[in-house]
């Protein structure tokens, strides 16, 4: 009997070493191939169990985490939710994340590498950093004014440091609270659901994702164009334009709503806002003119982050005369984000040098090291140094003594430009009402802010809107809260 | 285990009883579940459980009472077995406390250590009450109609979970199968032991196969056929496994014939088979051995077993550590038929390795408890004993570990299970009991005669 005991042993034995030649297969060898199936949970699970990163606006974190004791621990907060939304974006366990927290995501969740103490150590280890926080260029007090002038009506303000390029304020309105889509559960899908469905977008980000026809805001674009091409080289020389201006090439009459546009000097027009005269301006500079000009400014520029993706704004690159004309007053196929009409007004601020605007300031480990800091960047040279001091005269003349009245605040030198966009089928929508502008103290050397304003206004009666009845109020409180900073 | 050890029984084989050994192992098993136990409330809450004292000694009486037991009621036993269980036991209730901690409203570990001390009182009553094993023989055909009642009866307790195994009565609930397993150790080593040579050597010869005559094999077969029956009825596979395994293993051990091994794999073959392709509850774990992610890749979510993979390959080479890993989205199985996951997420292939070798050095000694023994009844039941460890653990691992279709059954001792822990115990006592008997030197003053007698089975006198 013995040896058939040895054999039966034995076959038992190899049932054992079966298991464990089973056990390295499925542990060692086909280890990477089940921890990156996109069932197993576990990547999920180990994301949110630690406390997420805070994004900072000046000391003040305006996000937290706290620890609800699920499955997926820690769900994201948010302190101000709607007024920071557009920064801020969402972090939600079920919808993935936005914006900022999307951009930074690495950081906040505690992965990016630099958090790590020694290079490539977290690669060896598998361990994660608890989360980075990164703090925003964004000025809590230009914020807030922004979105109280904005006051719920539909729109978007965006403004930024001419001198730099940081942003001190991205407002869009109506907004929501990322906190009601954190974590999981029938509440959050409904909340996803409700802002999804709702007629006034909360969940669009309209300064840095929606664009609009810029209107009359655009001419200071044309402008520059103009004076750089010296199809205009002095400002306050009377031009050859008729008022009405019949588009060329057509039997369209183009109007102006202002008066004494009559051959009217490029100063002047800016001053009144003649159509006529900066449509006649954009043709004869032509559409290569016109193009390399606005590339400069940032228009149709795909690749625009700060670090989230901007949406291109938009000028034609293959249009007639008379398409022209209108695309160089802000109409036709021409769009804008509020954001990119900040940076006009950035570049005329800030002679002609446009800084790349960027909403992160640092990046820096749970114990508050910076591990990288953002510096400031010449994106473009907008325009020569003297075309920005002539259009910073204009549009100062637009703020004491033309459509822009509104924005003028006392003792401090404001430049600025109204626009009224008409949109929809035959213009039927209620126009958009557009303000950009700058500000300088009395004892600075430069501009200390630079800020556009949209307002949708939906509901108002399309007579009275306005960029300077609608929009400039909301330009002056934004640029008096950046002023006393 | 070298062929001196059990066909010639030199003088110096007279064993020193080891159980000083024992007790410093035992000690030893009792301090790392400890530390296990530990280890789970510092990974988790940063702080020891409160209750650490508690279990310690819970789980530390339990061994001395254990040892005291064997001391002085089979002081020759094998040292080693008692501390395996004792660890592979304690190892268990941690495993069940981490995952307790991820079911707030199902405390499992308590329970569990109560059905361990259940399991403890049995294995002092069978090491204290049980003199000699050979009683056992008497009652070969009452332990078979037992195990036959303890089969049949859940056919008429609800199904939980798709197999029809649960006797359930108030709030208590066991597997009858579980108990089954030793009674029909019990019954096949005892008809084994007093018909093996009529099965070797009478009946006809068919090709080179020798058949024994259907007076001799009939019983056997029969009740072999009644008990898997009754399984595929109850849809519990594993269990039919596990039984078919032990009659093929003990009747190969019983009579040489390799021929049995070939029938055996032939009938296991065409029976799985049958079963796979037409019983729809065993279909499915088939189709889900096949392909664990098929549900994945339906939308419909991974599989139990899919989540088993991802536990086991979360774990790696070493392990997440205990509490930290994820195994609990294996679901309503986590403690019971998947806690083998567990140990494979948080100790990793070290540490599953290291309980592996636990399994097999208990099979092991229950082996060479079998080798060193005279008379064939105890032989049999100590490699029926150990077969079965082997077997179950191999059917339930390799089902968890998709080596083979999954199969619901307990991991022994480590899983969660009343029926289970005190059937593990109850095997355990038995062994230790053989052991003892094997162990024990020889009182007559003339050891030759059972020198011969153990010789007379070896090859010589069997060689065909």
């Amino acid at each position: 009997m013995i040896p058939y005991i040895r054999h039966a042993a034995g076959f038992c034995l190899l049932l054992l070493l079966a298991l464990l030649a089973n056990a390295a297969r499925v542990q060692v060898f086909e280890a990477d191939e089940l921890d990156s199936n996109s069932a197993n949970r576990r990547t999920t699970i180990d994301r949110y169990d630690q406390p997420r990163g805070n994004i900072l606006v000046g000391d003040e974190p305006v996000t937290g985490s706290k620890d609800t004791g699920q499955q997926l621990a820690y769900e994201r907060t948010y302190r101000h939710g709607p007024l920071y939304a557009p920064v801020t974006g969402y972090a939600s366990q079920t919808y993935g994340t936005s914006l900022l927290e999307n951009a930074e995501d690495r950081v906040l969740s505690g992965t990016d590498p630099l958090l790590a103490p020694l290079p490539l150590w977290g690669d060896v280890t598998r361990s994660r950093q608890p989360g980075g926080n990164v703090v925003t260029t964004i000025e809590g007090p230009v914020q807030r004014a922004a979105y109280e002038g904005l006051d719920g009506r539909r729109g978007a303000v965006a403004a930024l440091d001419p001198a730099t390029g940081r942003i001190l304020a991205l407002v869009s309105t109506p907004s929501y609270d990322p906190e009601v889509i954190s974590g999981t559960g029938t509440a959050v899908t409904d909340a996803w659901t409700r802002l999804n469905r709702a007629q006034s977008r909360p969940m669009l980000n309209r300064a840095i994702r929606q664009t609009y026809p810029p209107g009359s805001a655009f001419k200071i674009v044309t402008a520059a164009a103009a004076l750089d091409a010296q199809v205009v080289t002095d400002p306050d020389a009377a031009t050859d334009t008729p008022s009405p201006y019949v588009l060329p090439g057509t039997s369209t009459v183009l109007p102006d709503e202002a008066r004494g546009c009559e051959e009217a000097s490029l100063a002047e027009a800016i001053r009144v806002s003649c159509n006529t005269v900066m449509a006649h301006l954009g043709v004869e500079v032509g559409l290569d003119g016109m193009l390399e000009a606005v590339g400069r400014f940032g228009f149709n520029d795909n690749d625009l982050k700060i670090p989230s993706r901007v949406a291109r704004s938009n000028f034609d690159s293959d249009m007639s005369d008379d398409q022209l004309a209108q695309s160089s007053i802000g109409q036709f196929d021409t769009a804008a984000t509020p954001l990119q009409m900040a940076m006009v007004a950035s570049a005329v601020a800030n002679d002609g040098d446009l800084r790349r605007p960027h909403l992160v300031d640092r990046v820096t480990t749970d114990d508050g090291d910076t591990v990288r800091q953002q510096g400031s960047d010449s994106y473009h040279q907008a325009m020569n140094p003297t075309t920005a001091q002539q259009l910073r005269r204009m549009m100062v003349d637009v703020v004491e003594d033309g459509t822009g009245t509104n924005a003028a605040i006392d003792g401090v030198t404001v430049g600025g430009k109204t626009g009224t966009a008409q949109h929809g089928v035959d213009n039927s929508g209620t126009p958009y009402a557009w303000f950009i502008a700058w500000a300088q103290a009395p004892d600075s050397g430069r501009p200390a802010v630079a800020v556009a304003v949209v307002v949708e206004d939906a509901a108002a009666d399309r007579a009275d809107v306005s960029g300077g009845g609608n929009a400039a109020p909301i330009a002056r409180a934004v640029m008096e809260a950046a002023l006393d900073r | 285990m070298t062929a001196t050890t059990a066909d010639a029984r030199p003088p110096e084989l007279r064993l020193p009883k080891r159980r000083g050994v024992e007790l410093s192992l035992l000690i030893g098993a009792v301090l790392i579940s400890v530390y296990g136990y530990a280890a789970v409330g510092l990974a988790r809450n940063d702080a020891v459980p409160p209750d650490v004292a508690g279990y310690g000694a819970g789980l530390g009486l339990l061994a001395l009472l254990a040892h005291l037991a064997v001391r002085f009621r089979a002081p020759f036993a094998d040292p080693l077995l008692l501390p395996i269980a004792v660890l592979l036991n304690g190892l268990g209730l941690v495993l069940i406390y981490r995952l307790d901690l991820e079911t707030p409203s199902d405390r499992a570990a308590t329970t569990q250590l109560i059905w361990s001390t259940l399991g403890v009182a049995f294995f002092i009553a069978v090491v204290v009450l049980l003199r000699d094993h050979r009683v056992l023989q008497r009652y070969a055909y009452l332990s078979v109609a037992t195990a036959l009642v303890l089969l049949i009866v859940p056919i008429f307790f609800p199904a939980v979970n798709g197999a029809k195994i649960w006797i359930r009565i108030g709030g208590l609930s066991f597997q009858p199968g579980e108990f089954a397993k030793i009674l029909l150790a019990v019954f096949f080593a005892a008809y084994l032991a007093a018909n093996r040579n009529a099965l070797a050597y009478t009946g006809r010869r068919v090709w080179k196969l020798q058949f024994p005559t259907g007076r001799v094999l009939g019983p056997i077969v029969a009740i072999w056929l009644l008990s898997v029956g009754v399984l595929v009825l109850e849809r519990d596979l594993g269990t039919s496994l596990l039984f078919f395994g032990l009659f093929v293993i003990l009747l190969y051990v019983a009579t040489g014939r390799i021929g049995w091994i070939a029938v055996g794999l032939l009938l296991a073959a065409a029976g799985a088979f049958v079963v796979g392709s037409f019983e729809p509850h065993v279909h499915s774990r088939v189709e889900d051995w096949l392909d664990p992610y098929a549900t994945i890749d339906a939308g419909q979510g991974p599989s139990q077993l899919a989540q088993s993979l991802f536990a086991f390959a979360a774990g790696g080479m070493f392990g997440t550590g205990l509490g930290l890993g994820h195994s609990i989205l294996i679901g309503f199985a986590a403690k019971s038929d998947f806690i083998l996951a567990t140990a494979g997420e948080e100790l990793g292939l070290a540490g599953l390795t290291a309980i592996f070798l636990l399994y097999a050095l208990l099979v092991a000694r229950g082996f060479r408890a079998g080798l060193a023994l005279r008379d064939p009844f105890g032989r049999l039941l100590s490699i029926g004993l150990a077969s079965i460890l082997a077997l179950q653990v191999f059917v339930i691992a390799g089902g968890v570990m998709g080596l083979i279709p999954l199969t619901g059954m307990a991991m022994p001792f480590l899983a969660q299970g009343g029926s289970s822990v005190v059937t593990n115990w109850i095997i355990v006592a038995l062994l230790i009991r053989v052991s003892d008997v094997s162990r024990t030197p020889d009182p007559g003053p003339d050891p030759d005669p059972a020198t011969a007698a153990a010789a007379g089975d070896g090859p010589a006198g069997e060689a065909e």
